[in-house]
């Protein structure tokens, strides 16, 4: 059989798997559109996710645990699209794992070596938990090697890396003041390889997944902001996006859990919540896949920036966050529209008005902008 | 001459756990438990605002995700003698259940049923018979030729593709294996099933939690969820009927799935029903409050001793003084300073690593103590707790599933076999199907307080001046878990949490009495000491969650910290 015949015939076995699951090649392809948009590739990009979703080999992925809580392994059990049986059975070689892996002691650590030898340089290596370097790394330890030496080893043949959650990408809950055991980031050990940053507490599930898919399809790692994260999950402030923003904007806040303005789903800015120097994309991309309001500030409760190193774990819950983005006026923009004949004269009145009472508001706005332009530039 | 074994890492788990076994004549002779990894979140809290120790302490761990968080916020009110809205208690009851079902059917189905079920025999099934089989035992549709065919082709695909990933190196095939292959299949089947259904209990918790893992809607006081029925944003008929939909799938799942296939294996095993027994005390605390105070509960707990139903002793409230009183750690055999069991209030932890000492220190997790005696604390205490409280639901499904195992086994399996490896599987089935009618009860009871007209969620804490003392209990889906509180004006002084796998998981104690895992694995059979399943299957049994069990707080903030010797490989 050539190599085109088995890809065939795997291709088409696959297509019964699906049919035998109660999903047609339709659902299928609808499957890989929906992943190529969550992804924020365009239609024609769905034919490759859904022949790389086919490649009969499954890439090697080594998974490490540090200092951790497991939360980022247990975020994957929630997700929808994809499931974590079908990452784990269709898309990934899941070759080492704590939490999963069958064998234990010996047997996985052999399967972790027959990994790392057979798949020298092609594998993803994934990190979870951050590594404690205090005392020579005394604070983790697995299968008698420190955290330190498993970074070193596992990572010298990895084709990349991906830090999963907020330990991992910054140090997390435990590399807060004081610090106790050193718990420091993966790029500040593994220095010479790409590595992608997740961070959360934990963070969605689906830029993790979609960091993965990324790769498979594009062969290649996603945009990365100057912090080493996906620019489709942390490219803007939470405050950009929040389904609360308009609240702000008009001046109606919550001021305590259960008052008046909380009920009626007002701002939570005055209690703390640091939407406004956070990036993320919690708010447009939710929690669960249960619908409305599944996320912090959509039941609630203020942001408190688990994403953000010097925010999360570090400032008071309750604490005035620092917006980050400029706030507009409390007046309505115009709307342009062409129109046969030109503007209207009320129109035109409407405009002049605005145009002269807002002469100032308007010059400060667009410094405020410039600003935070150059901003976006350098982390960009 | 022992042979000695060790299995580091111990997977399937949460967190770092290595285990050394003495294997003597074909079983287990001697064991030590010991915690690989620490991180001082305990220490990190120390100057902070009591409001926000939820929210770090969530992050102790995160399979046990939310209950850090319930303990903490309990343990804060409780020092400040502060009442919650009953909604409250409702809200955080409803998260607790759904946590605890999707916790308990990740263990069985994902974490250790692969200790009992050959995947690679369930190959040469016929998917026929096991239709008919599992027909049988339950009227589950899902149970077809057809869905069972899938299934079985499925794992022929993954195992030709020569890539076995997580299934790499496994126990296939090992001796100690004695389902028979359509058996085999049916729980193949059913372990990918039950990936759908702990997401559906999942979707509880993300709808009343806002995320899951770590939950974000708890307050010191409360919850954050504003109850509007005529708002958008809040807590309103659509996302409560959702969360109703949601725990009717799940009872169909947990009463004709779970029990199901917990009591085939238990009857298919029934050999081993004699193995892991271990400590016999046990410690299950009440859950599920439905006052302000804390003084009426859904589900009992207490203390027995010596695994005698009979001298069974109440716990009662969250202001329980016996619960307070009884509860130290020692040091003695793990990696910190000093030898004397204390009291949380007056812990002390100076790490002190010495390598894995045997006779001397050994592991990061302490061995806490209920009156000086090591106890067992998961599933199997509290439903033995409950049993013997007299808890209707409880003696239910217990009854219920006793009669099915005694039914496939074709023997008499009374309630003495929980004292036991399966055991504690088959107390952690009867706690889920009694964890769905709490969901029912609790979301009956929300709605009519809501209709009732009152939509408080929250009573704001103020913090006096001086000092303050509390601790705060929770019947975690391991077991008891206590976090204990001193304030100092407004600000923490000291935070301490003793957790269940640190009952379960902890070394020798100050009387060098062995650990609950350490126990339950001695007299253990050991088929092949080259591929230690048995181990596993004892160790696994307990729901192991190290992440939890090592924690540390130094009150006095020492920034040295001694180590004796340090070898890189051992």
């Amino acid at each position: 059989m050539s190599r085109q015949q088995i890809k065939q015939s795997l291709a088409e076995n696959i297509s019964n798997n699906f049919d035998a699951f109660g999903f047609s090649r339709r659902d299928f392809l609808k499957f890989c559109t929906a992943i190529a948009a969550t992804m924020g590739l365009p239609f024609s990009m769905s034919k490759l996710v859904a022949k790389t979703i086919e490649d009969p080999t499954r890439p090697p992925v080594i998974w490490l645990h540090f200092q951790e809580c497991t939360g980022c392994t247990e975020t994957l059990l929630r997700a929808t699209h994809p499931k974590v049986e079908t990452l784990v059975l269709d898309l990934i070689s899941l070759d080492y794992s704590e939490t999963l892996s069958v064998a234990a002691g010996h047997q996985v650590e052999q399967a972790l070596h027959d990994s790392m030898e057979k798949n020298k340089g092609k594998y993803i290596m994934v990190v979870e938990g951050s590594i404690p370097i205090k005392d020579d790394g005394i604070y983790c330890k697995i299968a008698g090697k420190t955290a330190i030496e498993s970074v070193q080893e596992v990572g010298a043949n990895c084709a990349a890396a991906i830090a999963i959650g907020s330990c991992s990408s910054w140090g997390g809950v435990q590399s807060t003041f004081s610090n106790p055991t050193g718990a420091t980031p993966l790029h500040k050990i593994l220095t010479d390889k790409p590595i992608v940053n997740i961070p959360g507490c934990p963070p969605s599930p689906y830029n993790f997944l979609s960091t993965v898919l990324y790769y498979l399809t594009l062969g290649k790692l996603p945009e990365l902001d100057d912090k080493g994260r996906p620019k489709f999950g942390y490219g803007r402030l939470i405050h950009e996006h929040c389904e609360r923003r308009p609240h702000f904007d008009a001046g109606r806040f919550a001021e305590q859990f259960g008052d008046e303005g909380h009920r009626e789903g007002y701002c939570l800015y005055k209690l703390g919540c640091k939407g406004p120097e956070t990036y993320a994309n919690c708010p447009s991309i939710l929690f669960g896949d249960v619908g409305s309001n599944s996320w912090p500030v959509g039941t609630g409760h203020p942001c408190f920036g688990c994403v953000e190193e010097g925010v999360g774990f570090t400032k008071h819950v309750h604490e005035q966050s620092e917006v980050k983005t400029f706030t507009p006026g409390s007046i309505y923009p115009d709307i342009h529209f062409e129109k046969e004949g030109g503007i209207t004269a009320a129109g035109a009145t409407v405009t002049a008005a605005a145009v002269a009472a807002g002469a100032k508001l308007v010059s400060d706005t667009a410094k405020k902008i410039g600003e935070k332009s150059q901003d976006s530039s350098t982390k960009a | 001459m022992a042979k000695r074994i060790t299995v580091d890492p111990i997977t399937r788990i949460e967190g770092h756990l290595r285990i050394d076994c003495d294997i003597e004549n074909g079983k287990v002779k001697n064991a030590w438990s010991s915690g690989q990894m620490f991180r001082g979140i305990e220490e990190i809290l120390v100057g902070r605002d009591p409001r926000d120790a939820w929210i770090f302490t969530q992050r102790f761990c995160g399979v046990c995700t939310t209950v850090h968080a319930i303990a903490s916020v309990r343990t804060v009110e409780n020092a400040l003698n502060l009442e919650v809205p009953v909604n409250a208690q409702f809200i955080r009851n409803l998260i607790v259940a759904a946590h605890g079902i999707h916790d308990h059917i990740v263990h069985f189905y994902h974490l250790s049923a692969l200790d009992w079920v050959d995947v690679v025999s369930a190959l040469s099934a016929d998917p026929n018979a096991a239709s008919k089989l599992a027909q049988s035992l339950s009227p589950w549709p899902n149970n077809g030729v057809q869905e069972f065919k899938a299934v079985q082709d499925k794992l022929k695909k993954f195992v030709s593709s020569g890539q076995l990933g997580i299934f790499a190196n496994g126990y296939w095939g090992h001796p100690a294996m004695k389902l028979p292959p359509e058996v085999n299949l049916i729980a193949a089947a059913h372990y990918l099933e039950a990936f759908e259904f702990q997401r559906k209990a999942n979707k509880i918790v993300s709808i009343l939690g806002s995320k899951t893992p770590h939950i974000q809607n708890l307050a010191v006081g409360g919850v954050s969820n504003p109850i509007n029925p005529d708002n958008q944003a809040a807590l309103n008929m659509e996302r409560l009927y959702y969360v109703k939909t949601l725990i009717d799938e799940l009872e169909d799942f947990v009463r004709n799935v779970y029990l199901v296939d917990l009591a085939a294996v238990g009857a298919l095993y029934a050999h081993w029903l004699p193995y892991g027994s271990g400590v016999t005390n046990y410690l299950s605390v009440p859950e599920f409050p439905t006052d302000s105070k804390g003084t009426k509960f859904m589900t009992p707990g207490g203390y027995i001793k010596n695994g005698d139903v009979g001298t069974f002793k109440a716990i009662n409230s969250f202001q329980d003084k016996y619960f307070m009183n009884g509860v130290k750690e020692s040091s003695k055999h793990a990696w910190y300073e000093g030898e004397k069991a204390l009291h949380p209030y007056e812990g002390e932890t100076k790490p002190y690593y010495t390598d894995f000492k045997e006779d001397d220190k050994y592991s990061w997790v302490k061995a806490p103590t209920f009156y000086d005696e090591p106890a067992q604390v998961g599933p199997l205490s509290n439903v033995l707790a409950m049993f013997a409280a007299g808890h209707k639901p409880t003696q239910k499904y217990a009854t219920l599933a006793l009669e099915k195992i005694s039914a496939i086994a074709g023997t008499k399996v009374g309630i003495d076999a929980l004292h036991s490896t399966l055991g504690r599987h088959a107390a952690r089935c009867v706690r889920t199907n009694v964890l769905v009618d709490v969901l029912r009860e609790n979301y009956d009871m929300l709605i009519s307080n809501i209709a009732s007209g009152d939509v408080a969620t929250f009573n704001a804490p103020t913090f006096p001046k001086g000092e303050q003392t509390g601790f705060g209990f929770h019947e975690a889906p391991r077991g008891v878990l206590s976090h204990w509180i001193v304030i100092k004006d407004g600000k923490i002084k000291n935070y301490q949490g003793v957790v269940p796998s640190t009952w379960n998981a902890g070394p020798r104690n100050q009387n060098d009495k062995l650990g609950p895992y350490e126990a339950s694995l001695v007299g253990n059979p050991i088929a092949d000491p080259e591929k230690p399943l048995e181990v596993l299957r004892t160790i696994h049994s307990f729901d192991p969650c190290l992440a939890c069990a090592i924690h540390v707080h130094d009150n006095k903030r020492q920034d040295t910290i001694r180590v004796k010797t340090l070898s890189r490989f051992n």
